[in-house]
């Protein structure tokens, strides 16, 4: 491959945009000072940096299907509760593996968990696109519609299958409790979420930047005609983003209902606040800002929670205002055509 | 005059309410370049997008390589050998100039001897070749653009006003670019509003009116008759350099 020449001076370099990222940071140093208690200080922060690695995983694959093919898609919760209802089955299943002391064996119980949330979710995301999506390509008002009926109707077959009731979803019994390290807490389970937030995230990264698919991702997101008079067919690219987004939904509501150690049909309507607050703040379409956008959110949730219970609720709606109000586009904007 | 590689026949196109090609005939011979000329709003940016199918022909017909397109999805028409450059120039602004030129390159590799090629006509992007696209100034961007249709050998190249906006000294070197396509025996329908550009590069010529073609000949013809310039275009060509 031609390599670029370097007889015609220095290249010029790209720049990457750091002042999110320091913001990032500043929020977690500001919290270190307004906490003032090292311990509390980093059990707050892993906290909520395990949040806001789950939320990017559920909330990835609709940034990109909204990037790709501007379609909204208010059910997109649906796969987080079918992934985390999947995930209660498995784990029952699963429970003697699960319960068992052995690491190897918990993991045993683990991976089916996981992996049976990443299928069955992306096998209903794929008929969800092919029988409620396809139809309103392009007709934003009748994908809300649609699409938040399509939520309702299957917020109502998970009772008939599950039952209306608050089902446990136990972790495994080597990731439940805290270990010390001095006298920091560390939920074990947390640094589960944050292994797996960011192994995702890092796959994405490596197939977004590194692979021909994922060019043609990106240059959807910014031209979908561009890329189509360029001979590919992007709808066929969007089902595979739609179906790796519902499964990735689905791991996501599985990681959560461990989280939460329950599950209740809502799960899913309930993240969908947050998961719209991340994808809006990150940039409609960016990965990397939907990545710094739920960290945000994540920490934000979590020190707010701590300093003022009271004000926990509104604060991520805060926080989406403070970052309209300074980028209205979010804090990646895509330069979309 | 060769046969046509490319055949509209009473071709109209509606945007919404609005009529915008009201029967398009023309034909685009094989290994020419045939330049699109007419007044803003004639309908000629409407007829490059209907060839390709981005917008659909409500009636008529478009034949290209002896195949009925004018049904045909945009990928599928692509594929077949049309490249397209936009008058937006169409460059993903967040991709590096390699990988705006590795999407063009569709299923192969990069052609080592086409992109040195390239590079002998755009430096520029031999120097930007990993810097994010949306950096590139005016220039560069079209250059790339042009670049995008160059990298692989195509039946049919359709391009929208390159020159627009550019200074004259880029505007040199695209020409140059554009000769040197001519000459790999690749089919233009160019549309330009620069007529030191068209005169240098058309072997034919259309003009467009109200969303129609009201005049096909040779581009040397229209060039030396001021007359049917101020007849067909409203004003001198010469004046518009």
């Amino acid at each position: 491959m031609t390599q670029p020449s370097d007889d015609q001076g220095p290249l010029p370099q790209a720049r990457i945009d750091t002042i999110p990222l320091l913001i990032l940071a500043g929020v977690v140093i500001v919290a270190f000072f307004l906490i003032g208690s090292a311990s509390t200080w980093v059990t707050l922060t892993i906290a909520g940096v395990a949040m806001g690695l789950l939320i990017f995983i559920m909330a990835s694959g609709l940034t990109l299907v909204f990037g790709l093919m501007d379609v909204m898609n208010f059910a997109h919760g649906l796969f987080i509760a079918i992934g985390a209802y999947v995930g209660v089955s498995t784990m029952k299943a699963f429970s003697s593996a699960a319960g068992s002391e052995s690491f190897l064996e918990n993991l045993g119980a683990l991976a089916p968990t996981l992996l049976g949330a990443v299928v069955v979710a992306g096998l209903i995301g794929a008929f969800f696109e092919r029988v409620i999506i396809r139809p309103v390509y392009g007709q934003h008002l009748k994908q809300i519609l649609i699409t938040t009926g399509g939520m309702i109707v299957a917020e109502q077959l998970i009772h008939v299958i599950w039952g209306p009731d608050l089902l446990p979803l136990p972790r495994p019994e080597t990731l439940r409790g805290s270990f010390l390290v001095g006298d920091v807490a560390i939920e074990k389970f947390r640094l589960v979420a944050v292994v797996v937030g960011l192994s995702v995230f890092a796959a994405m990264m490596l197939v977004l930047n590194r692979t021909k698919i994922g060019l043609l991702i990106r240059a959807g997101v910014e031209n979908k005609e561009m890329v189509e008079a360029m001979g590919y067919r992007v709808r066929r690219l969007f089902v595979w983003v739609f179906i790796v987004g519902s499964a990735l939904a689905g791991l996501g509501g599985a990681l959560w209902g461990m989280y939460q150690e329950n599950v209740t049909v809502h799960i899913g309507a309930q993240m969908m606040v947050l998961i719209f607050i991340v994808i809006i703040i990150g940039g409609l379409g960016s990965v990397g800002g939907c990545f710094v956008g739920a960290l945000l959110v994540g920490l934000v949730a979590n020190y707010v929670g701590y300093l003022s219970p009271k004000v926990a609720l509104g604060s991520n709606i805060l926080l989406m205002m403070i970052v309209l109000f300074w980028r209205p586009q979010g804090l990646y904007p895509v330069n979309r055509q | 005059m060769p046969e046509p590689l490319l055949t509209l026949a009473g071709v109209h196109t509606h945007i919404g309410q609005y009529h915008i090609l009201q029967g398009v005939d023309l034909a685009v011979p094989r290994g020419e370049l045939t330049m699109l000329l007419g007044r803003n709003g004639a309908g000629k940016t409407t007829a490059l997008r209907t060839i390709l199918g981005l917008w659909k022909a409500s009636s008529g017909s478009i034949r290209f390589d002896q195949a009925e397109i004018a049904a045909r999805e945009t990928p599928d028409i692509a594929s077949m050998g049309i490249a397209y450059v936009p008058e937006t120039m169409g460059i993903f602004a967040g991709l590096s100039v390699k990988d705006n030129l590795v999407l063009a390159a569709r299923e192969s590799a990069l052609d080592e001897a086409r992109l040195e090629n390239v590079f002998r006509f755009f430096p520029a992007l031999r120097k930007f070749w990993f810097l994010p696209a949306g950096l590139l100034s005016g220039g560069q961007k079209q250059m790339l653009s042009i670049s995008r249709a160059m990298i692989e050998p195509r039946k049919l190249v359709l391009i929208d006003e390159p020159t627009k906006g550019l200074a004259p000294a880029i505007i040199n070197n695209l020409i140059e670019a554009l000769k040197e396509l001519k000459q790999t025996d690749t089919t233009i329908l160019m549309v330009e509003q620069n007529f030191h550009a068209a005169r240098s590069l058309g072997d034919g010529v259309a003009v467009m009116d109200s969303g129609r073609i009201v005049h096909t000949g040779r581009m040397a013809d229209l060039a030396a008759d001021e007359a049917l310039q101020t007849r067909l275009l409203g004003l001198s060509l010469d004046v518009h350099q």
